[in-house]
């Protein structure tokens, strides 16, 4: 069993990771101690604060302070402290900072497989081959199988080009 | 509507289904925001009821297997929205937030289709033992029939949009409630917790988001809702983790039976015993001892139980069905005496 870091006596229930300035930091802690430290069950992943240090190192800060939705008016620091996005164009607005914050919750993917509203059709065949390929170039990489991983990629940029 | 509910279990607690011995439900949820409208921490007052209306009535249509109602969460008193809490039908957060907000319900408690809780909809379906693909043929058709009506937010990379972008794409979560009193016995519970973590899954308790996984009971849940389809995250619930957890958790009933019967045995008749005979008790305490009652009865050591009354009383002993039954407001103290009364009363009628 885990102990709380804090108190030692306890289980540790409580995990926060949080990076500061590019390092990395994890914490274990009981509940009663991650509540008087301020992680509560609702402040454990603001989700993103947490990741603030993250992005920052990815996007830059100064470019970041200057995004707002045209739609909703939301700026990315407000986002950055609620964890909430404003509106559905958000995700065009923030999306070179958005990018990496979401690979970095859904295992390294941005791009959807699933449903596909009935009103939007079937898929069709070139975004099915390209769903397809990206689950294969993800498989690929894992599994350290470079050479396929460059044909995949430049396969993909074909059929990204062609729609 | 919620008088009529209290009547009788919740059906996700009828210890039906595959696995119930040990999967005590099974849920999945779906996130959807309506196109062409903010998300509700963008939303005026306006808008906030201008949704709910648009959506109360499309919920209405889309209504499948049998009639359900449609609860105002604003106008319910707070004891009202506790219990659906209670009962799995809305979440925590649903029912303290404030503004313009509602829950449809099937009579059969079900589906429940809150409106206006962090994203504009929530679909949920939620049944007892381990149903998951039976549950997302339901709910992928409620979701089909809402389609046919309004227009969800829809981007073509990242799918169905959510104000929260660690349910984009899917916006699905998968849970399923475990019973798992011999793998904690035997200490081998914090082997199913890193492997959980290993496979991104999350660990939470009876009550979910929010709630510590204490006790016995433990809510698994997927946190990855994009990059792979809604089959592929339900297959490999369905098939991988919890046949798994499945048989983790049997090797070590059938340990206990082998060579600590006795213990066993023990543990189950003493929490009996204090059940049977207290006369004040703890939410806490109820918890322990109705797991090792459980235990009892679905490992054949415990025969003038059945199932149902043991799932039952989880609910009927829980702070706010207490106080419907008691027919007043009751503070903690109060509350741990009706507590004792309940359990009492149930034990000896069955």
């Amino acid at each position: 069993m885990l102990y709380c870091q804090q108190c030692k006596k306890q289980a540790a229930t409580v995990h926060v990771t949080e990076i500061d300035q590019g390092e990395k930091r994890e914490r274990h802690l009981c509940q009663n101690c991650a509540e008087e430290k301020g992680y509560t069950a609702e402040k454990v992943v603001p989700f993103g604060k947490s990741l603030a240090g993250f992005i920052v190192q990815n996007v830059g800060a100064k470019e970041l302070a200057e995004l707002t939705c045209p739609h909703c008016e939301l700026t990315f620091v407000e986002f950055r402290n609620s964890g909430l996005l404003g509106c559905p164009g958000d995700y065009d607005a923030f999306e070179r900072a958005l990018v990496p914050l979401i690979e970095r919750a859904h295992e390294g993917t941005s791009h959807h497989v699933g449903k596909i509203p009935r009103r939007l059709g079937t898929p069709r065949p070139l975004e099915n081959d390209l769903v397809r390929l990206r689950g294969e170039l993800t498989k690929a990489v894992n599994e350290e199988k470079y050479e396929q991983a460059a044909t995949l990629r430049d396969q993909i940029k074909t059929l990204e080009t062609e729609s | 509507m919620i008088d009529d509910l209290i009547q009788k279990p919740a059906e996700w607690l009828r210890g039906e289904g595959p696995m119930s011995d040990i999967v005590i439900s099974s849920r999945i949820r779906l996130a959807r925001n309506v196109a062409g409208f903010p998300f509700l921490s963008r939303a005026t007052d306006e808008q906030r009821c201008e949704l709910t209306s648009i959506l109360r009535s499309n919920i209405d249509g889309a209504a499948t297997g049998g009639q359900w109602t449609y609860l105002d969460i604003e106008k319910l008193d707070e004891l009202d929205r506790q219990i659906l809490v209670e009962r799995h039908l809305v979440s925590r957060n649903h029912a303290e937030s404030k503004g313009s907000r509602g829950a449809s319900v099937s009579k059969n408690e079900r589906v429940s289709v809150m409106v206006n809780e962090e994203d504009h909809l929530r679909i949920q379906v939620l049944r007892s033992g381990l149903q998951l693909r039976e549950i997302w043929e339901e709910i992928n058709h409620i979701d089909d029939k809402l389609e046919d009506r309004i227009d969800f937010a829809f981007h073509p990379r990242y799918g169905y949009l959510t104000a929260c972008p660690t349910n984009v794409g899917t916006g699905i979560r998968v849970s399923v409630m475990l019973h798992l009193p011999g793998l904690k016995l035997t200490g081998e519970i914090e082997k199913v917790f890193r492997a959980a973590k290993d496979m991104r899954l999350a660990v939470r308790g009876f009550f979910g988001e929010g709630t510590e996984a204490t006790g016995d009971f433990f809510q698994i849940s997927n946190q990855t809702t994009l990059g792979r389809t809604e089959e592929e995250i339900i297959d490999g619930f369905s098939r991988q983790v919890i046949p798994r957890i499945i048989e983790y958790e049997n090797i070590e009933r059938r340990k206990l039976l082998e060579g600590r019967v006795l213990a066993l045995d023990d543990k189950i008749w003493r929490s009996y015993g204090v059940l049977k005979h207290c006369r004040t008790i703890s939410s806490d305490e109820t918890m322990l001892h109705l797991s090792h009652l459980r235990m009892g009865v679905n490992m054949g050591r415990i025969k003038i139980l059945d199932l149902a009354t043991v799932n039952e009383l989880f609910l009927l002993t829980q702070p706010a069905h207490l106080q419907k039954f008691f027919g007043s407001r009751l503070n903690g103290e109060q509350r741990s005496e009706a507590r004792a009364d309940c359990i009492r009363r149930r034990l000896t009628e069955s």
